[in-house]
């Protein structure tokens, strides 16, 4: 990575990383009576580890003139292989959290830090946002370089994007573990996480609009509308719903400015909007460039794709409070979020359609290519989410499920179904891409892969679907004598069967994730085989409709 | 490349980009789509007109049905309370004994107390009421402050050590380490303590002399001379074999050391009145029915 960077870029580095390693240093001191103390060591750790791989690097040859003749690819795959490692991370954890409720006593060690409230987040933020949100990083960089035809816009602020988010996540699930945490739901970092998030987040943003802006196609491509949406609205939702007053700079406690239901609202307009933005507006990205680009079809329709895009983001960003129906928000907003997630519905089935739909002509690379498979089931699990969410959303439906494993088997019906599957499809697309080599190390492993991820991920959605109704069953059944029949235990000794067919499931699907590493891993340290792939280039080609819009 | 590019497998024209290879065709919105948008659409019209939808600066629409949450909420409890009320009451009113023996009556306790009770009960004192260390089983015919039905009824109302005004204290003191016994004398009360409900002891004569006259200065206040026990002030009866923590020589010995002072909720304010005398009722059932 560092050998794409000037000597002025070098030092530039280094200055920064130098900066970074003092602030490290100074919250590490004030706050040595606090949890942030901690977070201060990690920080100056991480820089001090940072500023040494670009020291023992320094001395490397300067890159060529002109860089701007070649893509940026360096971010790309250090995004790709870290995404791998986090999903490792956040998939064990989750398979661990599963067990656990299973069997409450495999915490192992008596420790906080091993009790089921600790890891629960852990397993969320490295899962949605270490390994979901590293793919997005580098896919984003990927595809907005080939869909414009230019190199990233910036050497330093790609790498300064990727490794500042990844320290942000750092700092996330060190601090749950450590008991730091604000308890607002995929939102539990403090403060001043949340502060270098907004950093890292508004560069990321510049940088994608001024490579946008170089651009030397005469549109932009559909990939990077959602991209683009995912970035802008990510940044509002994590500002707004982050506003907090820290006790003190030395401390890590801080407390929201809502209070009461305004708050709920606010974290829920957060919470469903980082569904929509994040793990869909983002992985739609993904979806557009990946998919039509493996099936080696056209787009199934343009006029869709527009349709759709900005149904998603005008029907999305009014549903939040269907995660509050029958509580003390106002009936009024439940309306308002129950019928605009039910509208929701038709520009979401839109977008899977037009991604289904381009795989007429390309039905026999789905049943060949594993690959293009996991893209294709993560639409139609894109399509059986949406309709599942739409439906749980309308309120009578939603006395049933809420605070049920319905919702727990919904949440990961998109999660493992459509983001880890469309994550999966595209990355196993990238790597020969990238590495410059024909195929995957082993085609055979993609496809034990997939059928681990697809078996994990129906066994554990059909489990949660049956614990559940079951449960909500169970918490509304009233006896003869008008009073409840079952008490909320037993409604937990009925859902241990279940739980153990959802850590199984998970199991499964961790498998799968470990059987990816064991593929990449190969295909990267694999010799270069003789027929390798060139290296694609931003060359200049002439189009008409660019030519005619000079 | 050509604007007007025609896509040989479904037979539309592209849009005349190309993105990397990628290509999008110009197929019309399929008629479905537009369909379902304003079908959509025109159900959350219906349903806006219908129910409280739109904020209006400091109020919002009301909607045609007069429909809000909270009048539902508070329609449906009472019209629950109603129903259950007619059984309800008489279980207020009718004596214990006349309602033990009335199977409607307690058909209803024993459908509804096995919730109440798993619900408020079970976490401290199991879900078959067996107990655990520490918190006493309610199926035998032990009770540490008196198993009449007002006692009971009472116990649930106040709690023990629960902070309520009326509480039940129960004060198992430190002897040990608030230094008030020197640790051979807790050993020799402990060891005579495990012989009042053994057959033989394996202790010396000495050391249970000793225990017996420590057990008369600073016990036999509370557990009494013989301790029997004493249900005032909830102290148990050490000479039968249920322990409410351990007859594990260790664990008594812990106890006389560091002392007791367990703790049960006070239930008033939280379950209503006739809530706790069904928790009575159907505790005395389960004891009379227990094998």
């Amino acid at each position: 990575m560092v050998s794409e960077l000037t000597t002025g870029q070098r030092q530039m580095a280094l200055t920064f990383l130098a900066m970074l390693a003092l602030l490290g240093l100074f919250v590490a001191a004030f706050g040595r009576a606090d949890p942030i103390g901690g977070h201060g060591w990690l920080v100056l750790v991480f820089s001090l580890l940072s500023l040494f791989a670009v020291l023992t690097n320094y001395y490397d040859p300067e890159p060529a003139a002109d860089r701007s003749a070649a893509y940026y690819d360096a971010p790309v795959k250090a995004g790709i292989i870290i995404a791998m490692i986090w999903a490792v991370i956040g998939m064990f954890v989750g398979a661990w959290v599963a067990w656990l409720l299973v069997n409450p006593d495999l915490t192992f060690v008596e420790e906080a830090w091993a009790s089921f409230g600790r890891l629960r987040p852990v397993h969320t933020t490295a899962v949605i946002f270490g390994f979901g949100g590293n793919a997005l990083i580098a896919t984003s960089f990927y595809v907005v370089q080939r869909t414009s035809r230019t190199r990233l816009a910036g050497h330093l602020s790609p790498l300064f994007v990727l490794w500042g988010y990844n320290l942000f996540c750092l700092l996330a699930v060190t601090g749950y573990l450590w008991g730091i945490n604000q308890s607002k739901e995929y939102a539990e970092p403090e403060w001043y996480a949340d502060l270098w998030l907004v950093i890292v987040w508004v560069a990321y943003f510049v940088l994608y609009l001024r490579t946008l802006a170089r651009r030397k196609e005469p549109h932009i491509y559909v990939a990077n509308w959602y991209y683009l949406a995912f970035i802008l609205v990510v940044a509002v939702l994590h500002i707004v719903n982050g506003l907090a007053l820290p006790l003190s700079w030395a401390q890590a406690k801080s407390y929201s400015l809502f209070a009461g239901v305004q708050d709920a609202m606010t974290q829920w307009w957060y919470g469903h909007n980082a569904v929509a933005f994040f793990l869909t507006a983002g992985f739609l990205g993904m979806m557009y460039y990946y998919l039509p680009k493996r099936a080696e079809r056209p787009i199934f329709s343009y006029r869709l794709s527009i349709i759709s895009f900005w149904g998603i983001t005008f029907f999305y960003m009014w549903a939040g409070s269907h995660h509050l129906h029958y509580t003390a928000l106002p009936h009024w907003v439940q309306t308002l979020g129950m019928t605009f997630s039910v509208m929701l519905l038709i520009p979401s089935w839109a977008s899977a359609g037009n991604a289904l739909l381009t795989l007429n002509g390309a039905w026999h690379k789905v049943r060949d290519d594993a690959t293009l498979r996991f893209m294709f089931i993560a639409a139609v699990f894109y399509g059986l989410s949406t309709f599942e969410g739409s439906f749980m959303a309308i309120r009578s439906v939603n006395a049933l499920s809420h605070y049920t494993d319905w919702t727990v088997g919904h949440v990961h019906a998109g999660a493992l179904g459509w983001v880890a599957m469309i994550t999966f499809g595209a990355i196993y697309a990238s790597v020969p891409w990238l590495w410059k080599r024909k195929t995957m190390w082993s085609p055979a492993l993609v496809e034990v892969h997939f059928w681990l991820a697809l078996a994990g991920t129906l066994i554990y959605v059909f489990a949660m679907w049956n614990s559940g109704i079951i449960q909500g069953l169970m918490w509304r059944t009233y006896n003869e004598s008008g009073t409840l029949a079952y008490s909320f235990l037993e409604s937990v000794e009925a859902m241990h069967p279940y739980y153990i067919a959802r850590a199984v499931g998970g199991s499964f699907f961790l498998l799968g994730a470990l059987v990816a590493c064991y593929n990449i891993w190969m295909t990267i340290r694999a010799p270069q085989p003789a027929g390798a792939l060139q290296d694609d280039h931003p060359q200049e080609r002439t189009d008409p409709v660019l030519e005619a819009g000079r | 490349m050509s604007v007007d590019e025609r896509d040989p497998h479904s037979g539309y024209k592209t849009t005349g980009h190309d993105w990397n290879g990628i290509k999008e065709l110009n197929t019309p919105v399929p008629r479905p789509v537009y369909f379902f948008l304003i079908a959509a659409f025109l159900f959350s019209v219906v349903y806006w007109v219908l129910m409280p939808a739109w904020p209006t600066g400091l109020s919002y629409t009301k909607g045609l049905l007069g429909i809000d949450q909270q009048t539902t909420v508070e329609r449906e409890v009472a019209r629950a309370a109603a129903e259950r009320a007619p059984w309800m009451d008489a279980i207020a009113r009718t004596p214990v004994d006349e309602a033990l023996a009335d199977p409607e009556l307690m058909g209803h306790v024993r459908a509804t107390g096995a919730t109440l009770f798993g619900d408020n009960c079970a976490v401290c004192h199991g879900q078959q009421g067996t107990g655990a260390p520490g918190y006493p089983n309610l199926r035998d015919d032990v009770w540490l402050w008196g198993g009449a039905p007002d006692v009971i009824a009472e116990t649930l109302r106040v709690g023990v050590n629960s902070g309520h005004a009326d509480a039940r204290i129960s004060q198992m003191p430190a002897f040990g380490r608030d230094q008030m016994l020197p640790q051979e004398d807790v050993r020799a009360v402990v060891a005579y303590v495990r012989s009042l409900s053994e057959a033989r002891s394996s202790a010396g004569a000495t050391t249970l002399t000793r225990g017996a006259e420590v057990f008369a200065t600073t016990c036999a206040s509370c557990h009494g001379a013989r301790g029997e026990g004493m249900a005032s002030v909830g102290a148990p009866d050490l000479t039968d074999d249920d322990w409410l923590y351990s007859d594990d020589a260790d664990a008594i010995f812990r106890g006389v050391w560091d002392g007791h002072q367990g703790v049960m909720p006070a239930w008033e304010g939280r379950l209503s009145v006739e809530q706790r005398r069904l928790l009575t009722l159907y505790l005395l059932d389960r004891q009379r029915r227990a094998p």
